[in-house]
């Protein structure tokens, strides 16, 4: 142990070191990219440190952000995670299109390089920017919807961050120490066993999947309880606004589906470490045991990404259809029909894998009965808008473009489901094209409506429309023109995952697909511009008052931002759209109410330690730091224990000022303009809106 | 929501203990919430097991490796201390005594320590008769199931340390009350599994030496 204080680290870890040692030209090409790429992350990484450091935020980030306990700060933290993860993630999906655009004969990336290219984007994509983005969405809305101080559990809430921030970190520190696993986003074995990937990359690959694994199990805990706990007086299942119920379902999921995958990245380690033989060649191991764990976990994760989008679509396509949600029981009914189907479907992943014919035709029809409560959503969405008058404001064009584009891929799904079929294109582009045409019109597309939907009550300001526009055009064509061309190379014969290629016929179809890519990075800056342009105008976009797109459910009716306690008084729910229902019958803004001491938790500097050790103990593993190891090991258990011995874990929020910040809500309440819905995109929207009933306008 | 209906399953506090009954309501439900996920964990690693039962590789089998005398000692030993533990939740509800509390909780502790260390003995005797992890897909199964119950036990037993140490400084109050309840689910909860083990990983596999 002594011997070796670095373990396996050496100078060859690093990215260039390669490319010194043999300078040969290709070895030199992925040389830069890799040390570029390096780069970008040490520099973000000095640049960020030093920007805290210039203006003195570090006392603020430490007590008011990451040792906090409050649901909607680690919301918006988790929300952030998953854009920088978004950005890194789309750069190299940007990278890989280039390669295949110039891949006949070659390209210029090396294929070692490629294939972790693929690994890294898929288990960032699924792990770091899917999982967070929607966990970080669920964190700020679901609490604010049930009518809910806080989570259940703040503290578990802050500690499943930073165990999802720390394997986040660990994947970022594979592009400057080392290489990522090579092995794809579900790392087969016996390919990442140590007999064929000796290196440290399935090894980053299984520490952070184990992290942020942990973190979703005790968030999904954390989420249902808080919903069968924690609902306002009045509010009872079936008046939970949709998202909830989404989010709901997705929570059940995680606890069910994560062990498996805990198991299988156990096992996995296991046989790494320890010489097991679980997943081996020889002795006895069988990777169709890894196979049928990971699509056990793999197809639940599916609809654990998903659904919390239909449940935002749900709320977008009511609020700016200004009605009801249609066939709100079927859609609630749907919701969970999809979440138990979601368990017998697994083995459709791998049905070319040697099982009998019937086995796969069993899977393959339970595959296809999935389709029949999707199909009720689509259906009841479209009745929701049928004679509504409807805004066509940045949230809807996401929704219009998801229904268009998701109901594509759920029929290419549906062909997939056909074991026959399925035989004719596995492990083809068409695969690729399928699950991106479900997962992008799907659950990012609902994430980035989510985005610009709630981030008004979040910060207390609205996003700018006109480069919200932009980049939500720019995400549909530039998706369109990116996979479509993949349906089709798929069934000329193109398999997934191909690093170069000999067959001319590939290179129009490719190059489309390139500048495809190129219009959703497009879509990405103009994010970035639009939430510039937005910070400038926050003061003329300001919508205090809370209730920017006359919304329907609670959390529209407190202000923008919402104090930390949420509510000044708990309210008390009549029926479903609660918020809508209080303002027909003019109780939307009641000026006063019970006020009373309200107890909030301290904050907890547990998260952060645990998230540091746990980051930290994760690469002593990959490295063979065994002291790192059992230090930082005996630091996560020591840092529990102490927990437990906290007492004073609360403090109140006198009435008195709770009383004073309503009244100063109050106050902007008397003071704002209320406004009819076509102006709700200008200046003029303070966030008090004109109920649609009594609207001039109508 | 209201207190009197939506009881968590098991042994609650009930009113006498005023606050700390409702505050047991949200936790404890977690708590069982937590041990369902834990059971699926569980779940994959009995799956894992009985599908590997044939992978021995031409190394030993089951018959030849488990010693059922010793099994049914552990066994023992871990029920005792399950009946051990209720005693100190009526304990801790019904008398508001520390001292009784406390005295049965230090009974379940050393129960299971000499489960555990009767366990390492066994997994010592399979070791020198070859039967270590590494050498067939069987004993990795064998090896994933049984010590991860046993690593639970022993973080059961760390946890009830740091509770004996709360007990000391601060008194049965809120707070170490709702920790001995879930830690007592938690106990009860490695029960079952542990009878699953007994069940099917000991009795099937010593059965096959009798027949």
């Amino acid at each position: 142990m002594l011997a070796h204080p670095f373990g396996r680290l050496s100078l060859q870890a690093l990215p260039f070191w390669d490319m010194l040692q043999h300078p040969s030209k290709g070895v030199v090409i992925n040389g830069i990219i890799a040390t570029g790429a390096a780069s970008m992350v040490v520099l973000g990484g000095i640049v960020t440190v030093a920007l805290i450091s210039r203006y003195r935020l570090w006392r603020v980030l430490w007590s008011q952000w990451l040792t906090s306990p409050d649901h909607k700060k680690i919301g918006i933290m988790y929300v952030v995670l998953a854009f920088v993860m978004l950005i890194r993630a789309l750069l190299e999906a940007l990278l890989m299109r280039a390669q295949q655009a110039y891949g006949l004969g070659g390209g210029f990336l090396s294929p070692d390089h490629f294939a972790q290219l693929f690994s890294t984007h898929g288990t960032i994509m699924i792990f770091f920017m899917a999982m967070p983005f929607l966990t970080g969405v669920i964190n700020y809305v679901m609490p604010l919807q049930i009518g809910a101080r806080d989570v259940s559990f703040p503290v578990l809430n802050s500690i499943s961050l930073a165990l999802t921030a720390a394997g986040a970190a660990l994947v970022m520190i594979s592009l400057v120490l080392g290489t990522f696993s090579t092995g794809g986003w579900f790392g087969y074995p016996p390919y990442t066993e140590a007999s064929f990937s000796p290196g440290v990359g399935p090894d980053y690959w299984i520490w952070a999947l184990t992290l942020s694994s942990l973190g979703s199990t005790f968030t999904g805990i954390n989420f249902a309880v808080t919903i069968y706990k924690e609902r306002a007086p009045g509010m009872t299942l079936m008046r939970l606004p949709l998202f909830t119920w989404t989010a709901l379902c997705t929570s059940i999921l995680m606890i069910f589906a994560m062990p498996p995958l805990t198991v299988a990245t156990a096992q996995l380690a296991l046989d790494r470490y320890l010489g097991f033989h679980f997943f081996t060649n020889d002795l006895g191991g069988n990777m169709m045991h890894f196979a049928n764990m990971f699509w056990l976990f793999g197809h639940p994760e599916v609809y654990i990404l998903i659904l919390p989008a239909f449940g935002v679509y749900s709320e977008t396509i009511s609020t700016f259809s200004g009605k009801a949600l249609f066939g709100y029981r079927s859609l609630v009914v749907a919701t969970m029909a999809i979440g138990v189907l979601s368990f017998t479907v697994w083995l459709h992943h791998f049905f070319t894998m040697g099982q009998a014919a019937d086995l796969n035709a069993a899977f393959g029809v339970a595959t296809m009965l999935i389709g029949i409560p999707t199909g009720v959503k689509i259906y009841d969405w479209m009745w929701t808008m049928f004679r509504g008058r409807i805004r066509f404001s940045v949230p809807m064009i996401y929704a219009m473009g998801f229904m268009l584009l998701f109901v594509l891929g759920g029929l290419s799904g549906v062909l997939l489901a056909d074991p026959v079929i399925d035989y004719q294109v596995h492990n083809s582009v068409f695969l690729v094209a399928h699950f991106h045409n479900v997962a992008v019109p799907g659950l990012l597309f609902g994430m980035i409506a989510a985005y610009h939907f709630w981030f008004p009550k979040a910060f207390g300001f609205r996003l700018d429309e006109r480069w919200g526009k932009v980049s939500a055009v720019c995400w549909i064509l530039g998706f369109m023109l990116a996979f479509f061309p993949l349906y089709a190379l798929g069934l000329m014969g193109m398999p997934r995952r191909t690093v170069a290629y000999s067959e001319p016929a590939y290179v129009p179809l490719e190059t489309v697909a390139f500048l495809g890519a190129i219009l959703v990075v497009a879509a990405l800056c103009a994010l970035g511009v639009q939430l510039w342009v937005s910070i400038k105008h926050r003061q003329a976009n300001r919508v205090f008052v809370g209730d920017p797109w006359d919304g329907r459910s609670l959390e529209w009716s407190i202000s923008a931002p919402p104090p930390e306690y949420n509510f000044a008084a708990i309210p008390v729910v009549t029926d479903r759209d609660a918020f809508t229902v209080m303002k027909e019958s003019g109780a939307g803004y009641p000026s006063v109410v019970p006020f009373d001491d309200i107890e909030v938790p301290r904050n907890s500097a547990l998260g952060p330690v645990l998230g540091a050790a746990g980051f930290a103990m994760a690469f002593g593993l990959v490295w063979h730091i065994w002291w790192m190891v059992i230090t930082f090991g005996t630091v996560v258990i020591a840092a529990m224990i102490v927990r437990g011995f906290a007492r004073n874990t609360s403090r109140v929020v006198t009435a008195e000022e709770v009383r004073r910040q309503h009244q100063h809500w109050m106050d902007a309440v008397a003071r704002a303009g209320p406004i009819a819905r076509d102006e709700e995109t200008t200046f003029a929207n303070e966030g008090l809106a004109i109920p649609i009933d009594t609207g001039v306008e109508q | 929501m209201s207190g009197d209906i939506a009881k968590h399953p098991g042994l609650n506090l009930g009113p006498g203990h005023g606050k700390d009954d409702a505050a047991a309501e949200g936790l404890m439900f977690g708590f069982w919430v937590f041990m369902m996920s834990d059971a699926i964990l569980f779940g994959m690693v009995f799956a894992t097991y009985l599908t590997s039962l044939s992978a021995t590789a031409g190394g030993p089998v089951a018959s030849q490796l488990y010693d059922l005398t010793s099994t049914f000692v552990e066994t023992l030993l871990l029920l005792s201390s399950s009946f051990t533990f209720g005693m100190a939740s009526l304990a801790m509800k019904y008398r508001h005594r520390q001292r009784r509390l406390v005295a049965w909780l230090l009974v379940t502790l050393l129960l299971g320590l000499a489960f555990i260390g009767v366990e390492l003995h066994d997994f010592a005797s399979m070791a020198a008769k070859g039967g270590v992890p590494t050498r067939s897909g069987f004993l990795s199964a064998f090896f994933d199931l049984v010590p991860l119950h046993g690593l639970h036990v022993a973080a059961g037993c760390l946890w009830m340390i740091a509770l004996l140490v709360q007990l000391a400084r601060y008194g049965v109050d809120t707070k170490a009350k709702l920790g001995i309840m879930r830690l007592a689910l938690f106990w009860h909860f490695l029960d079952i599994i542990w009878i699953g083990i007994f069940s099917v990983v000991y009795l099937p596999g010593c059965m096959h030496a009798v027949g």
